[in-house]
């Protein structure tokens, strides 16, 4: 096993199952030769031609709307915005097209396709470059919305979501780029989408986050082990179709519970995440659940960013809010 | 020399093949066999006649809102009639004929607009696009199918339509650009109808052609006269040759009018005089292309009477059938499927949801 960033991570990834499906190919701005902006598809177009890695005019519609024709016509594309932040140029063919052909046939045309974006603050980007926008593509039926949480799991999930047979955004932490590497086996490995996982067990407290902040839930939760706290700590993995079993199950021992996510509060995962708790579990709950999130604000310029970024000391103050006896 | 003007070489052809006048010009006159011309007519006259029923329908309560295409016949039968089941056909929603000509059958059309999901269902074998209402999105589709096409090393043709509203939006640039960037097989056809609702094309542009846009992209384009089947046949035969040996893009502009309103739901009196309509319904193209073919000896009044009788009754099919289709479609729970290839366990548990409401109201209905 090698160890990897996740920008490696998810080149591993295309290139495995580039070479394994002639359908798969790559679309974008600067994907080509420069390997996109942040490397993820480096050297892919010296090892499978500008014919499936396609550098695409600047022009984000057209990228997802021809990924669409093309995943109708039965390849699997998977395209990149540069950024998130870009993506909204994309949304009407997303949300009028990908998100239905295949209700709108029932069945008869399916759009397998992947739109790959890097989202999130903390790593001193110009503006529009920052956002956590997650919600907007959860909000929509017929689309899934992917956002892995490190290296390995960035890799086996991006192979599950070329080969899901939707429409899937793939939300890529750029703080989580090249934070931290991992242990990532050569051989093919897949998570399914939809799943959360348990990232450490705990009875006294339930800790919900996705991608960038579970490194600082993770650490807040070592932090209250030392208090005698043990937080049980939910790594989302998938945002829609979003995965309550795991969650529901905890907060049933916990009774209390936190959801942290960088994305805007109101009407962010978290209001639902706390809606299906307080649906399945509110008989169990000790104490009203909290969430730590960005501000309803557009993020600050990156001077201020981290203000507005959960960090380790406020997932620690939410966390002791719960602790009420 | 700090200013020069730089030759792009490129004027904008108009062609028209049988005149104003009805008179035709033998030199351009296309190659069609009496066969085809009549399935042409046949299908045109189609086009027309259940585009009047569904009107009775709508005003009658019997289907919902939808748009006419009368007066556009020529427009999109001309142009489609030159695809092969292989090739792609992506509509936007004002193709209903085109879309019959290729296998959607005309009970499914009713379907649609009286609001049943059933009426986007695109039989297996054919390789069409459902109609797409958000205006011009389409066209990126048709783009990517082309490439996809290319890269499969087929020689099939993408054949997408729009109107002269649709040349407003990104994706019209977006996607002419694209496809001429990757040389993809697409024929572009504009109905330029002249209205966008109520906006007349003086306000939608600035251009005197819509053709001559392809220009910017590097592509050829023409402007045809969209009432006249010939001219739209033959303008569209060129593109598709050039399409299927792997010379490129093509955007065909065809001149017609919407002699109808937007949907039945849009009131023209607001916007636009009857005198302006009146002058192009004297263009016509079903009466042009009626003398066309009586010129040539394949049709009489006769011929037009057993095909009229036909046509009708054929609708009257298709009427029945969907109104059967619509008593027996009777399950809503159905709206849950295929939303995704696997429903998730939230949206099972409000599939059931639905179930138990709906049950509850069919003992009450039992009860009742």
């Amino acid at each position: 096993m090698a160890k990897m960033t996740m920008v490696q991570a998810l080149n591993l990834a295309l290139r495995q199952e580039m070479a394994k499906d002639d359908g798969v190919v790559l679309l974008g701005e600067d994907v080509g030769p420069d390997g996109g902006v942040f490397r993820v598809s480096d050297g892919l177009i010296d090892e499978y031609g500008e014919e499936r890695v396609i550098d695409t005019p600047l022009a984000e519609s057209a990228i997802v709307g021809m990924a669409i024709g093309m995943a109708v016509y039965g390849l699997k594309p998977v395209c990149e915005m540069q950024f998130s932040g870009f993506a909204y140029q994309a949304f009407h063919q997303l949300e009028n097209h990908a998100a239905r052909l295949r209700w709108r046939s029932q069945g008869r045309l399916t759009v397998p396709m992947v739109m790959r974006a890097p989202y999130g603050g903390g790593v001193r980007a110009l503006e529009h470059h920052s956002e956590s926008r997650e919600a907007y593509w959860a909000h929509t039926p017929g689309l899934k919305m992917v956002i892995p949480s490190g290296p390995r799991n960035a890799r086996a999930l991006l192979l599950s979501a070329i080969r899901d047979p939707d429409p899937v955004i793939f939300y890529e932490s750029k703080a989580l780029y090249r934070a931290f590497r991992e242990e990532v086996p050569e051989e093919e490995e897949t998570m399914p989408i939809g799943t959360s996982q348990m990232v450490r067990e705990g009875n006294d407290l339930t800790l919900i986050a996705y991608g960038a902040m579970l490194q600082p839930t993770l650490e807040a939760a070592a932090e209250l082990a030392k208090d005698g706290i043990q937080a049980a700590v939910i790594d989302l993995l998938t945002i829609a179709p979003l995965d309550d079993s795991l969650m529901i199950e905890s907060i049933r021992q916990t009774g209390r519970a936190v959801v942290v996510h960088e994305a805007p509060r109101s009407f962010g995962p978290g209001a639902e995440i706390i809606t299906r708790l307080m649906e399945s579990a509110f008989y169990y709950l000790e104490a009203p659940i909290q969430r730590v999130t960005g501000y309803d604000l557009i993020i600050p310029y990156f001077s201020r960013e981290k203000l507005y970024m959960p960090d380790v000391k406020r997932i620690l103050e939410a966390a002791r809010a719960t602790q009420i006896q | 020399m700090p200013r020069t003007k730089i030759d792009t070489g490129h004027k904008v052809e108009y062609l028209s093949i049988l005149d104003d006048q009805n008179k035709l010009d033998k030199e351009l006159e296309p190659d069609i066999s009496e066969e085809r011309l009549l399935e042409l007519y046949r299908t045109m006259l189609f086009g027309r006649r259940f585009d009047e029923r569904m009107l009775n329908l709508q005003r009658q309560g019997r289907i919902g809102t939808f748009p006419p295409i009368k007066g556009q016949e020529a427009a999109q039968m001309g142009a489609v009639f030159h695809l092969r089941p292989k090739d792609w056909l992506v509509p936007a929603f004002r193709e209903t004929a085109a879309e019959i000509w290729r296998g959607r059958s005309p009970a499914s059309v009713l379907l649609y607009y009286n609001g049943f999901n059933e009426g986007t269902i695109i039989p297996m074998e054919q390789r069409d696009m459902p109609m797409a209402v958000p205006v011009g999105s389409q066209i990126l589709h048709a783009v990517g199918l082309a490439y996809a096409a290319k890269y499969r090393g087929t020689d099939e043709v993408v054949m997408t339509f729009f109107g002269d509203g649709a040349t407003s939006e990104g994706d019209f640039h977006e996607g002419l650009n694209c496809a001429a960037v990757y040389q993809a097989p697409v024929v572009f056809i504009c109905q330029n109808n002249h209205w966008a609702i109520s906006i007349p094309l003086q306000k939608q542009m600035h251009t005197a052609t819509i053709a001559e846009k392809a220009q910017a992209y590097g592509m050829p384009g023409i402007q045809v006269d969209g009432n006249d089947v010939l001219a739209v046949y033959a303008a569209v035969e060129e593109a598709c040759t050039r399409a299927r040996n792997s010379d490129g893009p093509t955007l065909i502009e065809c001149v017609t009018y919407r002699v109808m309103m937007h949907t039945t739901a849009d009131d023209p009196s607001r916007y636009r005089s009857e005198e302006e309509v009146a002058v192009w319904q004297k263009k016509d193209p079903l009466p042009r292309f009626e003398t066309y073919l009586e010129e040539k000896g394949l049709l009489d009044a006769t011929g037009r009477d057993d095909l009229e009788d036909k046509v009708q009754q054929q609708i009257q099919e298709a009427v029945d059938a969907a109104e059967k289709q619509m008593k027996e479609l009777g399950d809503p729970i159905y709206m849950f499927d295929h939303l995704y290839e696997q429903l998730p366990p939230y949206l099972q548990r409000q599939k059931e949801e639905l179930e138990m409401r709906l049950q509850a109201k069919k003992k009450e209905a039992d009860h009742g």
